[in-house]
């Protein structure tokens, strides 16, 4: 038997760091070739990193949130034939998973140490003081399903006074029943996940559950943070009549729907965008800040590489429709769809979530009246796409329902002044207003 | 006259009592209303007086077997027995019990109404002049007999209640239903000195017991004289009312004379009279529909005991009476029992608690059954009563003890035992690793869990 190590390969280009965000296997797990070991995270994306060799997990090589050099040793399997490392010469530091020693007078279980370190969930402290203590107690048991827990009168009275129901609760006695000990184990173990039962509509709730900000929870804070502190943000928000782009756009969906794929508004306003921008290049721009606060280097760019800003399960993530200036409406929708699914799968590609010159926000249905959209460091501008609703308007002396949409954009006051602002929205306001200019130009 | 309060029970039988006694405990304001006597039937015409009547006859019955050869060698002359005075006695310790329950209710701050109630929405009712408001109502109003269409109650034809208190002994009682009360009070007449014969329609004793528990109860009933009609069904009154006309096991019409005939063929929640339907309460088939808090379809309005359901027995309405009271009280309860002892008071007595063999086999459970009879117990050859067994039922994965049966002298005080132990979640190694005091009848009960384990030491 042998040791492998695989190491924290490079995942990129410039990527010293890599943050570890999961651990798909523990020490002891045996494993196979190509089995998913670990998820690791870049500054966009995230990659899983499979095991190239079959073998057991001696040791990890950090905790989740972590972040390690690349080449630094990720994981050390235990593997047939002579491996390509040496036994870990520091064993003494790392999380015994073997007693290194056995104190006089106590040999535990094999199968009973891992029992319990498995199902409470910490190591149970193997090395122990002196007096030789008893062998740990078996785990608790769950039962099956459809099974009645097991309980004495008292016992039971006291789960429905503490609102638990004890259908949830481990029993460590003999057949599974549940004790005082269990319910205070529970208590203090799941208080959170209470089950209320009787009237828990006003049940006072106590525990608090700390949460790890790790992972792309961790970038979007940092993200977030960096924006916030470096621009000085302001934002311009303007109403935008779309009953005609609506009109529009349900023509050409029940016109080229079929072959061509259906439009929702986001092409239709990156068109918009990118159009007012060959206006105003100010706004398709990146400032690299060099010296602490102070906008160093503006670089304008000619193509415009649409960040749209996607909700998925992990996070907020920005994919990257590039050269949004070359494409149809239909190549955008088809390059939007195609990128949010990637990201929300985490298949997203490094370079398909960097390198964005302005950003779109939008919540759809949910986008509310106003919002004060962050701007996608370091970029300059981004712009808000808040709800569409049906208003009363005054046109020709006479009301009239039209479909309204507000644009709430947000651009650094550092770059872009109000004026410019201003225009270039009104720019992309007189665009989708009337619409057949966006094919026009 | 209007009266406001928190909560109304009406009935004061055990389920309601119990309620008005632990809501007074808790602060709650209570009124409860009662048309007859405090105790309702279990302690004016059930539980009690027949327990009453069921020991005097014992008495009297041990007393008459000394007449002749008695092993013991006591001899006496034939004892006589004064039914006047035995109802009598009867009838004092009803007083005490319900006096006590008007004392309780009493100190526990609880107003009791004298009189009949008479429902007239959700939160409010009347008693004669005098209407009470209140933000809980509990129904606790019981059951009643019930009567055969083509033998009515009256004249010879008694029910229990009349049958717990007999001017006279009849020479020839006729019990129609070989339940628990027929056969209870079946067989305190004749140790009276009766001569009783049993008609019941199905193939044999306690129909809802199994063959096994039932066995030395007819044996018992031979024994003592007890004529058995099985499988016959009775058609009416007699000519000249004096006793039934019946069509026996072969099919063929027959007559029994007898000067009095007690129906008792079970008992129906009482749901009529008071203005129940009025409130519309889903039911659930004659009785009122509950949930595992005795909630009805009606907000705060709560039912409990035998208006609720089967079984039919005092101790489950006072659980649910307790437990109502302590949910208006804000506390968070469930009647979740795991199982409700239910005994007979025949000779020998049927104890069943929990889950019997068949049972625990029909809910596809794996189990293991052990039984020990009283013949090797030291404690019933001393008491003369050899007479059945304890039976264990036990989950065969983990031994925990789902269900206990018992037939035997007294084995009704088993049925504490076997309750805890059930609740308690016992296994078997738990009860045949506790000692037992000898020489008691309880021996039987660990050495029925040594057996079911396989090594039971006495037989």
């Amino acid at each position: 038997m042998g040791q492998h190590v695989i190491k924290m390969p490079d995942l990129g280009e410039g990527i010293a760091e890599v943050e570890v965000v999961a651990w798909r296997v523990q020490p002891g797990d045996a494993i196979v070739e190509d089995q998913i070991l670990a998820d690791v995270m870049t500054d966009k994306a995230t990659v899983e990193i499979p095991s190239p060799v079959h073998g057991t997990v001696v040791s990890l090589g950090g905790k989740i949130g972590e972040s390690l050099a690349v080449g630094a040793e990720l994981i050390r399997l235990e593997v047939e034939g002579a491996g390509n490392a040496k036994p870990a010469a520091q064993a003494s530091d790392q999380p015994a998973d073997e007693p290194a020693e056995v104190p006089h007078g106590f040999v535990p279980e094999p199968a009973r140490v891992a029992e319990a370190v498995a199902s409470v969930a910490q190591a149970a402290p193997v090395v122990a003081a002196p007096p030789p203590r008893p062998a740990p107690a078996p785990a608790p048991t769950l039962r099956a399903a459809g099974e009645k827990p097991l309980a004495a009168p008292a016992v039971r009275k006291r789960a429905w006074d503490l609102g638990i129901e004890l259908q949830y609760v481990a029993g460590s006695g003999p057949a599974g029943r549940i004790t005082h000990t269990d319910l205070d184990a529970h208590l203090a173990g799941h208080r959170h996940r209470q089950a209320a039962a009787g009237d828990g509509r006003y049940a006072e709730l106590e525990g608090e559950e700390a949460i790890p900000v790790i992972g792309l929870r961790r970038k979007i804070a940092e993200k977030m943070q960096l924006a916030k502190r470096q621009i000085p943000h302001f934002t311009y928000v303007e109403e935008v009549d779309v009953t005609e782009l609506e009109a529009l756009r349900g023509q050409l969906n029940a016109r080229y729907g079929e072959e061509r794929g259906k439009l929702t508004l986001l092409p239709l306003l990156m068109r918009a965008v990118v159009l007012a921008i060959r206006r105003f290049p100010d706004v398709n721009a990146r400032v690299t800040e060099e010296n602490g606060d102070q906008a160093n280097v503006v670089t304008r760019y000619q193509p415009v590489h649409m960040g749209i800003a996607t909700q998925t399960d992990a996070g907020l993530m920005v994919p990257v429709v590039r050269h949004a200036e070359a494409r149809d409406p239909w190549s955008s929708a088809a390059e939007i769809a195609r990128l949010a699914d990637a990201a929300r799968h985490g298949k997203a590609a490094r370079d398909e979530l960097s390198g964005s010159t302005i950003t779109i926000t939008s919540l759809g249905a949910l986008g509310g009246i106003v919002s004060t959209p962050v701007i996608n460091h370091p970029e300059v501008a981004i712009v808000g796409v808040n709800r569409i609703v049906d208003r009363p308007m005054i046109r020709n002396g006479g009301m009239v329902a039209r479909k309204l949409m507000n644009l709430s954009s947000s651009f650094d006051h550092r770059v872009i002044d109000g004026m410019v602002a201003a225009e270039f929205i009104q720019t992309v306001r007189s665009y989708l207003e009337s619409p057949a200019t966006l094919f026009v130009e | 006259m209007t009266e406001n309060t928190t909560l109304l029970v009406i009935g004061g039988g055990p389920g309601g009592y119990v309620a008005a006694i632990r809501a007074g405990q808790l602060g709650i304001p209570t009124i409860l209303v009662e048309g007859a006597d405090l105790g309702g039937t279990c302690l004016n015409i059930g539980c009690i007086p027949s327990k009453a009547l069921i020991h005097a006859a014992d008495a009297f019955h041990q007393a008459a077997s000394y007449t002749g050869e008695s092993p013991l060698g006591i001899r006496t002359g034939p004892p006589t027995i004064d039914v006047t005075q035995t109802v009598a006695w009867k009838d004092g310790i009803v007083k005490r019990l319900t006096g006590g329950v008007g004392a309780l209710l009493k100190k526990n701050g609880v107003k009791v109404v004298q009189g009949w109630a008479r429902i007239l929405d959700g939160k409010t009712v009347e008693v004669g002049e005098l209407r009470i408001r209140c933000e809980h109502l509990l129904l606790a109003t019981g059951s009643v007999a019930v009567g055969l269409p083509f033998l009515p109650f009256g004249g010879n034809v008694v029910s229990s209640t009349e049958a717990l208190a007999p001017a006279t002994l009849p020479e020839h009682l006729v019990v129609v239903g070989a339940g628990y009360i027929g056969l209870e009070l079946g067989i305190a007449y004749r140790k009276l000195g009766a001569r009783v014969t049993v008609v019941e329609a199905a193939g044999r004793v306690l129909p809802a017991y199994d063959d096994e528990l039932v066995k030395p109860l007819a044996a018992s009933l031979k024994r003592l004289g007890v004529a058995l009609h099985l499988e016959s069904s009775v058609l009416g009154l007699a000519e000249g009312e004096r006793g039934i006309r019946m069509r026996n096991a072969g099919g063929e019409e027959v007559a029994l004379e007898a000067d009095r005939v007690l129906v008792a063929v079970g008992r129906r929640p009482r749901t009529e009279g008071y203005g129940l339907e009025s409130l519309l309460l889903d039911m659930s088939g004659r009785y009122v529909r509950i949930d595992n808090q005795c909630r009805t379809s009606m907000r705060n309005v709560w039912a409990i005991g035998d208006l609720t359901g089967e079984p039919m027995l005092a101790h489950r309405a006072m659980a649910q009476g307790e437990m109502v009271a302590e949910i208006i009280a804000g506390k968070r309860r469930h009647f979740a029992p795991t199982a409700i002892p239910a005994v007979c008071f025949t000779d020998p007595e049927v104890v069943v608690v929990g889950m019997t063999p068949q049972e625990a086999a029909t809910l596809g459970m794996d189990c293991l059954t052990a039984s020990f009879p009283f013949a090797a117990n030291g404690r019933a050859m001393t008491l003369e009563s050899t007479d059945g067994f304890v039976r264990v039922v036990a989950r065969k994965d983990n031994h925990v003890i789902v269900g206990w049966q018992a037939v035997g002298g007294a084995v009704s005080e088993l049925s504490t035992a076997f309750v805890q132990s059930i609740e308690m979640g016992a296994q078997l190694e738990d009860v045949a690793g506790t000692i037992h005091a000898h020489p008691t009848l309880g021996e039987a009960v660990q050495e029925a869990a040594l057996r079911a384990l396989g090594h039971a030491l006495h037989i």
